[in-house]
């Protein structure tokens, strides 16, 4: 129950693009078109997941009994680089299909700020193991959704008459204010 | 290009937030108030400075094939110290900035002007960048914290405006305000270069 709760929180009630911004490059870059943003949407939610677990375990096994915590934005940039890498390689060698539709996001995501963002976050409020891969999941699954939606309303944004200055990134940001707008309703939805 | 011109490069023509869109996590999500996105904007501009001396000095001895994992590991070493000096010394800011100090590391910026810049210029360019791309940064975000801050709450650097603080428009200093303060920003800027023609 507790467990649901994260879930639905984290990719609903405070979703990573539009309560947290984080994760707002691929928001804005990849959301043209609907495939390529559901591409993105599910690399990123497998990134996510895998990184909560590897991070929280880092941490807790390595950086805590050697006392140096200080050193924890290094070390999990590049456990989240090096993360990616390894999970390209296996992708590559059990699933050509996987690697044929995630291939060129999987090296975009090093970089994404909603990555190392749920790592942290995951330190700061102490959760556990299994809290964190939920966590992480969760947000991965909300990011997805969102990128989703902002992909489907763009495609019709292509066809609607915005003036010249609005085209563009900027119509996308009032996009994004809207979709936040009716985002807030869910406020209060679960308690935390 | 004189070193003025190009210290002005990164404010006006090539200004990383509003003519590049880059950078954006950090500008939307702690500009509620002008002295966040000062906070912000500084620290973000120490690292700057910091990566593009270290790494336009180390350009000749980075192997060409590890130079990104090389790079994040020297940003990440000033992300730490700007990190740890503002938990220091100005611990209500570093709380207010939250995580988003750490997550200077994924700031588009600081990694594209190291790639693009620093590591193929001597010191004396890269250190001018640096301030330069650094300003324009902390610039746009003091222009996005000042309206958020204004006209969402009424007050400017924690005084009350008179005049604006008897009905703030609360949504502006909420996430969608950010949004929608941006939105409106980048078009008026658009808006005057197409007047000015290219």
């Amino acid at each position: 129950m507790e467990l649901l709760a994260i879930f639905f929180s984290v990719m609903i009630v405070n979703n990573f693009i539009l309560a947290k911004f984080l994760g707002l490059c691929p928001f804005l870059g990849v959301s043209r078109d609907l495939r390529s943003a559901a591409c993105m949407g599910l690399a990123v939610m497998f990134v996510m997941t895998a990184a909560s677990g590897v991070t929280w375990a880092v941490n807790d096994h390595v950086l805590k009994p050697c006392g140096v915590m200080y050193l924890q934005t290094i070390v999990f940039i590049l456990v989240i680089a090096t993360l990616v890498q390894f999970v390209e390689l296996v992708i590559k060698k059990l699933s050509p299909v996987l690697q044929r539709v995630l291939g060129i996001y999987l090296p975009l995501i090093t970089t994404n700020c909603a990555v190392l963002g749920v790592c942290l976050l995951n330190i700061k409020s102490d959760m556990s193991l299994v809290e964190s891969v939920v966590h992480g999941f969760g947000g991965g699954a909300g990011f997805a959704l969102v990128i989703c939606m902002m992909a489907g309303i763009r495609e019709r944004l292509d066809i609607a008459r915005v003036p010249p200055a609005m085209q563009g990134i900027p119509i996308s940001f009032i996009v994004g204010c809207l979709m936040a707008l009716s985002f807030m309703g869910f406020q209060g939805l679960f308690a935390g | 290009m004189s070193v003025g011109e190009e210290l002005i490069r990164g404010i006006f023509k090539e200004n990383p937030v509003f003519r590049l869109v880059l950078g954006i996590c950090p500008t939307l999500a702690v500009t509620t108030s002008l002295a966040n996105a000062l906070g912000m904007g500084l620290a973000a501009a120490f690292v700057l400075l910091g990566s593009n001396v270290a790494i336009s000095l180390l350009r000749g001895i980075i192997p060409a094939k590890v130079r990104i994992p090389a790079f994040i590991v020297i940003i990440s070493t000033f992300v730490t110290i700007i990190d740890l000096m503002m938990a220091a010394f100005m611990p209500n800011l570093h709380s207010a900035l939250g995580i988003f100090i750490p997550l200077i590391v994924v700031n588009c910026i600081i990694m594209g002007r190291a790639e693009a810049f620093a590591s193929k210029a001597p010191v004396g360019p890269a250190i001018v960048d640096a301030l330069g791309m650094g300003m324009g940064f902390t610039l746009a975000l003091a222009l996005i914290g000042s309206v958020r801050e204004l006209f969402g709450n009424g007050t400017l650097l924690g005084f009350s405006v008179p005049g604006l603080d008897a009905m703030p428009v609360i949504i502006l200093i909420l996430p969608p305000g950010a949004f929608l303060t941006m939105g409106l920003l980048l078009g008026l800027f658009n808006f005057i270069a197409q007047k000015r023609g290219p």
